[in-house]
């Protein structure tokens, strides 16, 4: 398993397969856009302004998914000493920050027609929020710190703490009062969403899935060349 | 026609949540592809720059030798 997250696997399997991804994302996302804004119907309490979650949903679940997976490899830095985990933290984030302010700016937008206004201090708004300035300051950190080994503990560490938020922004609209209506889809139980809804909502999530495969795929590589690029300096 | 665009009034905002969307992603997809793309041109230059020794020793490399091949392939 740790042999597959090796930087030289990573490498091999990126250089190859970012233009597959590139054409999968493009399909999909044509096929989201079509269903999303032309095809699902409209909301009988909402009307069209129910289209909005389309690019809303995905985004924040995208940008939470994978602020997850970078605490979780942020925790495996510091316990299996393995420093090449950086270089995927590294590569996840720039677009799951820009996921997470899709999500908060989209909802904006949303809640001018749905609540009368474009921002509140509502629980779910305000743990996104921070989640953004979590990712904004894991990327100030690599911009800020000059020497790696110390950048690397310093972004590790910002990612573990916010972390914390993580399970605060799943179970906000449950902990309380918020505009946020609760969740509709569930894991466990019962999903409260129609079908016609759920589809273009899926294959929405997709393409933002797609999208940050993608930029991930594409920022590892850029890494990677960076340290080779280091490493003629030193032939 | 005026339905799709206008949406009962509710045009604008989902015009407007989709429209931010799209230029957030083609944002996203260009700067990461130019870092790429400079990165690549810096490595390529620095590699034609090496003594023969030196881009024999690197060469041994199996990192190296993917860069080589992948950077070239995209300038084909």
């Amino acid at each position: 398993m740790l042999n597959l997250l090796s930087p030289g696997k990573i490498f091999e399997i990126s250089s190859k397969s970012t233009k597959y991804v590139f054409v999968v994302f493009i399909i999909v996302l044509t096929i989201g856009l079509t269903e999303s804004l032309f095809l699902s119907p409209e909301d009988y309490k909402q009307s069209h302004s129910v289209r909005i979650m389309y690019v809303h949903v995905p985004a924040a679940w995208t940008s939470i998914g994978i602020f997850t997976v970078v605490a979780f490899l942020s925790i495996g830095i510091f316990i299996f000493k393995n420093k090449n985990f950086f270089l995927i933290t590294k590569s996840l984030v720039p677009s799951g920050f820009i996921f997470s302010i899709i999500a908060l700016v989209t909802g904006s937008i949303w809640g001018k027609p749905t609540w009368g206004t474009w921002w509140a201090w509502d629980a779910r708004i305000t743990s996104m929020l921070i989640l953004s300035l979590f990712y904004f300051m894991y990327l100030l950190s690599w911009r800020i710190i000059s020497d790696q080994e110390k950048a690397i503990k310093i972004s590790s560490l910002i990612a573990i703490i916010g972390a914390i938020n993580i399970p605060i922004i799943k179970f906000s609209v449950n902990w309380w009062n918020t505009l946020h209506q609760g969740p509709s889809i569930k894991i466990i139980g019962e999903t409260s969403i129609h079908s016609s809804m759920l589809i273009p909502l899926g294959i929405m999530t997709a393409a933002f899935a797609l999208l940050s495969l993608l930029i991930f795929l594409m920022k590892f590589n850029t890494e990677m060349i960076r340290i080779k690029n280091k490493g003629l300096d030193r032939l | 026609m005026n339905e799709i665009f206008l949406m009962n009034g509710y045009g604008v905002y989902v015009w407007l949540a989709y429209l931010f969307t799209l230029l957030s992603f083609t944002s996203l997809y260009l700067i990461t592809k130019i870092q790429l793309l400079k990165e690549q041109r810096k490595y390529i230059a620095k590699f034609g720059s090496l003594s023969r020794a030196k881009s024999v020793i690197a060469k041994e490399q199996k990192l190296n030798k993917e860069i080589l091949v992948n950077t070239l392939i995209s300038k084909i």
